[in-house]
């Protein structure tokens, strides 16, 4: 086995780390702020990626398909929000995740009954098509720009919490809402937004994950258990947790895989068994709220 | 058999003749089950609603007694089932021996299981018992020389029960029936005994405020681990009547969803009573059985029904009748 593989393996798993990332961070995200586990999230990274695969055809470009799918599938989760999930707060915390469940069902069924149940190809787009030489091994270009885009949307979701006057309410919302409404912050409309970006987050992992796996109603299921695994490692309402645990764990798939293929799918739940024994709160996650 | 404890003493001298009737729900229960297969449509129904129902009601001392929300109960289910199948298919066990066996099994499985995830709270806890579940179901996947991987066990049939020098066939749909539910019974029976113990009112202190519970001197993590072992065991003894009744195991059984379902099927009926795991495995079962003869997307319908019950409904059928009926704090 030489390092080259390695490394390259290591740069798969980045690939696959970043989608996970991403979707487990739309998670993170709306738990930190509204205190609410969505179980709908793995359902709606699935309808991101048939979002992202039918407005591709519409259009006639995968662009038009990355761009809108996120913003449209966003704008669902808000309807969400605003329907199903605000009557809920107040009530236990098991409630919203009871209803968000049930909901998963709903939009499997939905995606099975317009696209059928069986899995359809998700296309490369053209200009991503083929591997680039990097002088150690050829390394596919669509999963370079997978990680590329990853990296730009984290560094805007950052600089937009720390550095601007939305994150600021953001930020100071998660940590007292009431405060917040005594300053007059109208705290109902963040709520709304912030669940819908968390589940454009998911939708925008559903498209980017689409040209590496194939695309069917079944692929939320697996990728729930996977942002679990992530948030949890991580620490539930961290960002920076969500973003290490999901290298992290995408890494460990991606090199166990090379190793040992029949165990790549149940490492990362092993990694997480760990991490619970030795720190039940997560990697960044603050001791009291949830363990 | 039912005897009286802590909070049903207060609500039986509150309570008119019908609470007294209703303090006992163990022969209660057992009465309406053993009608069951002349009220349903069918009577493969009958034995699925059996089935869920032990396997819900394991659940339930989890979820409506302890209030931990665990969404990895398929993983007892399923092992209950699988440990059955290995040891009478792989090991020539006989049924007899075969059900404690899986049952001893699956709990020891609870324990690993409960070790890890009852460190955790709310809603972290739901999460870790999903994400555990998940890798059992990806170990049998795996591990296929064992469990026929995707294709499910097969290659046990239980044709003829026999015990005591008294031989059943197995084949007969009311024999199974009346076989499967002796094991209903003895379920009931047990879950019974652990919620009029001493235990039972300590888990349900937990669920109304824990941090008192502990102040109060319970060891709040071991009493955790006890009743989340408790319950998959009884929700392992479900998936032992599963696999005698079926004869195969599918995978599915371990997967996630069938977690969901359960929770769905403790929601419906009502959490928090004895009978309302029944009532709920039977509305779920009845639903699909319904619906699915003109939709096979029948899931988008009982997920949408589900929904409105979260909403409107959060005490389920039973629950919600219980309620208005004004039964105490028994909760049959």
């Amino acid at each position: 086995m030489d390092l080259s593989l390695i490394i390259m393996q290591l740069l798969s798993g980045i690939a696959l780390g970043a989608v996970l990332v991403i979707t487990a961070l739309g998670l993170t995200i709306v738990f930190g702020m509204l205190g609410v586990v969505n179980f709908a999230h793995g359902a709606l990274f699935m309808i991101g990626a048939y979002a992202g695969l039918y407005l591709a055809s519409l259009t006639g470009s995968f662009w038009w398909g990355l761009l809108l799918a996120p913003i449209l599938i966003g704008g669902f989760g808000m309807l969400i929000e605003f329907v199903l999930i605000r009557r809920l707060y107040g009530r236990s915390i098991d409630d919203p995740l009871l209803l968000t469940f049930g909901l998963s069902y709903i939009l499997v069924e939905g995606v099975r009954i317009v696209f059928g149940s069986d899995g359809i190809p998700f296309p490369t787009p053209p200009q991503l098509i083929g591997v680039l030489d990097l002088g150690i091994g050829f390394f596919p270009r669509y999963r370079l720009f997978v990680i590329a885009l990853v990296a730009v949307v984290l560094l805007v979701l950052w600089l937009t919490l720390e550095k601007t006057r939305i994150g600021l309410i953001v930020r100071a919302g998660a940590r007292d809402p009431t405060i917040m409404q005594v300053l007059g912050v109208d705290i109902g409309r963040v709520w709304v937004a912030i669940f819908g970006l968390g589940v454009g987050l998911a939708a925008l992992g559903g498209v980017l994950a689409g040209p590496m796996r194939s695309v069917n109603p079944e692929m939320g299921s697996l990728v729930l258990a996977e942002a679990f695994v992530v948030t949890v490692i991580g620490g539930l309402g961290s960002i920076v947790g969500a973003v290490v645990a999901g290298l992290m764990v995408g890494i460990s798939i991606s090199l166990v895989a090379l190793f040992a293929p029949e165990m790549a799918t149940i490492v990362m739940f092993a990694l997480m068994a760990v991490v619970l024994l030795i720190r039940p709160q997560g990697l960044f996650g603050v001791r009291g709220r949830t363990a | 058999m039912t005897s009286p404890s802590g909070g049903e003493a207060v609500a039986k001298s509150t309570s008119s003749g019908l609470g007294r009737l209703l303090d006992q729900r163990v022969l209660l229960s057992i009465a309406v089950l053993a009608v069951l297969p002349w009220l349903l449509p069918s009577q493969a129904l009958a034995v699925n609603v059996l089935i869920y129902g032990v396997v819900v009601m394991g659940y339930n001392l989890l979820f409506g007694y302890t209030g931990l929300l665990s969404f990895g109960q398929a993983a007892f289910f399923g092992a209950g089932a699988y440990f059955t199948g290995i040891a009478i298919g792989r090991y020539g066990v006989p049924w007899f021996a075969a059900v404690p066996i899986a049952v001893l099994l699956s709990t020891g499985l609870a324990a690993a299981i409960g070790i890890v995830s009852t460190r955790t709270r709310g809603i972290y806890f739901s999460m870790v018992t999903l994400a555990l579940a998940q890798l059992v179901y990806y170990v049998a996947l795996q591990a296929s020389s064992f469990t026929g991987g995707e294709n499910g066990l097969r290659g046990f049939t239980v044709d003829r029960v026999s015990l005591f020098g008294l031989s059943v066939n197995f084949l007969d749909p009311v024999n199974k029936y009346y076989v499967l539910m002796a094991f209903a019974a003895l379920a009931m029976w047990f879950q019974s005994r652990i919620l009029n113990s001493p235990f039972g009112a300590v888990i349900e202190a937990i669920r109304e405020n824990e941090q008192r519970a502990r102040a109060c001197g319970y060891d709040v993590e071991r009493s955790k681990l006890i009743v989340f072992m408790l319950s998959g065991a009884i929700s392992s003894l479900g998936g032992c009547m599963l696999a005698l009744h079926l004869s195969i195991v599918p995978l599915d059984i371990l997967h996630y969803q069938t977690s969901g379902m359960i929770v769905m099927m403790v929601l419906l009926g009502g959490a928090r009573s004895f009978f309302g795991p029944f009532v709920g495995a039977a509305a779920f079962l009845i639903l699909e059985d319904v619906i699915s003869v003109w939709t096979p997307h029948w899931q988008l319908f009982v997920g949408a029904i589900f929904v409105l019950f979260v909403l409107f409904l959060p005490k389920g059928i039973w629950g919600t009748l219980l309620d208005t009926l004004g039964v105490g704090k028994a909760r049959p």
